[in-house]
């Protein structure tokens, strides 16, 4: 499983909510939250965390803790 | 039915605004009476036209509004350069397939990335308005800062020879233009600027450089992770994206500021400003008419948006201007404030499509602004509003000079 956080640097460009929208939403704050983790492996979540402009996605192995984006 | 459908559907284009400073007075009536407007487009289509700030932004990121079947439906008035540059590029696709290839260029447009370039970019201000300070009064700024400063740093980033922006800046005009352009012309300007490309990427190819155009071909190269019309689509979509928007945004944040003197006093005696500045900036200035509508959408189901039910295959048209201008986000919305604590305004759109090139315009914008403060003190424009001369037929409001003076250093 994957465990998904949105650092403060988000600046709601909505880049992940409207790549991944299974997984990200903007908040009534403006800015992304997961709406789960943590979530089963899946590759559009790599696509808006790469695309984030901010690098504000970061995903990791829920069980080690082991970087997967960005990478280690 | 409810109010806004038994409404006489509004024609669009709407008629452009009298000022270059605010949006056309019907954007505003639309945003507080039909937020959500039926509009006959000037194909003879219908859709809807949305200009609240909350709406703009859920059709942006919702991913019911579709690009890639605006783009096979070929809808949403008639064609333009950009559009018909759209048919085969990123712009026309949604997620996944629209992320496969945002994911090749996305590192190279990182707020971290842009910022490890700032100081070159600092330089090349410097450089450029060094030499301004040299010529005589009154100096054409579009020629010698506010175009040159974009195209030198877009090329530099993609591997495009500067001296060759002479080729190329014709061609992007073109593709730039709007629906009173011939078809054909712009067709053959995009076979041309294929060509031009095809042949850098071939020396590239030959002779590899440390630059996105060579990594992006190593992407198709030995990743196989794009065709070679994407690769060519992706070069020459990011040169002309790259740079006219940013040159006319430098052109129109000056007229802005000349407009509103107390707020250039103010970001002159406190230039820490300049970040906020050029959100607000960004936020308030008519970089299109009042007729920009983004890039049309279609509904892949019924959607709701502010009490309307749009049905399902309906083309959707977001303004951007509009939005930017909500009073229920922005208090006092039509006042230049530089300091304003500014709530995202829209105009690098939202969503899967949020301008790619956002984090490095807002940067070139920043030192650019700061640039023209710290070099040409008493910045005045030679010449009155009404004597300003744009192009016509563009997409987005490009001076063709804007001669400037300033006070020497005593």
């Amino acid at each position: 499983m994957w465990k998904l956080t949105v650092s403060s640097a988000c600046i709601g460009s909505g880049v992940c909510a409207g790549t991944a929208p299974a997984h990200f939403a903007i908040g009534p704050d403006g800015r992304s939250r997961p709406l789960a983790s943590p979530v089963e492996p899946d590759d559009i979540v790599l696509g808006a965390a790469v695309n984030c402009p901010m690098e504000a996605i970061a995903v990791t192995d829920a069980d080690t803790g082991t970087p997967i984006d960005p990478p280690p | 039915m409810t109010q806004q459908d038994s409404a006489t559907a509004v024609e669009f284009p709407i008629p452009p605004a009298p000022t270059l400073y605010h949006p056309a007075p019907q954007l505003a009536q639309l945003r507080a009476h039909q937020p959500v407007a039926k509009v006959t487009l000037d194909d003879g289509t219908t859709g809807y036209l949305v200009t609240r700030y909350a709406d703009v932004r859920q059709v942006l990121i919702d991913p019911r509004f579709s690009r890639a079947a605006a783009n096979a439906m070929g809808p949403g008035g008639a064609q333009t350069g950009v559009s018909m540059l759209a048919e085969d590029s990123m712009i026309s696709l949604d997620p996944p397939e629209h992320t496969r290839l945002r994911r090749l260029v996305a590192g190279a447009f990182t707020a971290r990335r842009v910022e490890q370039l700032r100081p070159k970019v600092r330089a090349l201000v410097d450089e450029l308005l060094a030499e301004v300070t040299a010529r005589p009064h009154p100096v054409d700024l579009v020629e010698h800062f506010s175009l040159p400063l974009p195209v030198r740093v877009i090329c530099e980033l993609l591997g495009v020879p500067p001296q060759d922006q002479h080729i190329f800046h014709a061609w992007s005009d073109t593709v730039m233009s709007d629906a009173s352009r011939d078809p054909d012309e712009i067709r053959s300007t995009i076979v041309k600027l294929g060509e031009y490309f095809g042949k850098l990427i071939a020396d590239k190819r030959a002779t590899p450089a440390d630059d996105l155009m060579t990594a992006l071909i190593a992407a198709r190269d030995e990743g196989d992770r794009l065709t070679e019309k994407e690769l060519l689509n992706l070069c020459f979509g990011l040169l002309i994206a790259g740079h006219e928007t940013t040159a006319n945004q430098i052109n129109m944040f000056l007229l802005t500021l000349m407009s509103f003197p107390e707020e250039y006093q103010r970001l002159a005696a406190s230039p820490e400003l300049v970040p906020q500045a050029v959100e607000e900036l960004m936020r308030f200035v008519q970089l299109g008419d009042s007729s920009s509508n983004g890039l049309p959408r279609i509904t892949t189901e019924a959607v709701e948006l502010s009490g309307v039910t749009i049905p399902a295959g309906s083309v959707v048209l977001t303004s951007a201007l509009a939005a930017n201008r909500d009073e229920s986000v922005f208090s006092d919305p039509d006042r230049l404030d530089l300091s304003r604590e500014v709530a995202q305004h829209l105009s690098f759109g939202a969503g899967a499509h949020h301008c790619l090139g956002a984090q490095l315009a807002r940067m070139e914008l920043q030192e650019a602004l700061s640039g023209l403060l710290r070099h040409l003190p008493g910045l005045q424009i030679a010449v009155p509003d009404s004597q300003l001369r744009f192009k016509s037929g563009m997409i987005l409001r490009s001076l063709e000079t804007l001669p400037v003076t300033w006070q020497h250093e005593a």
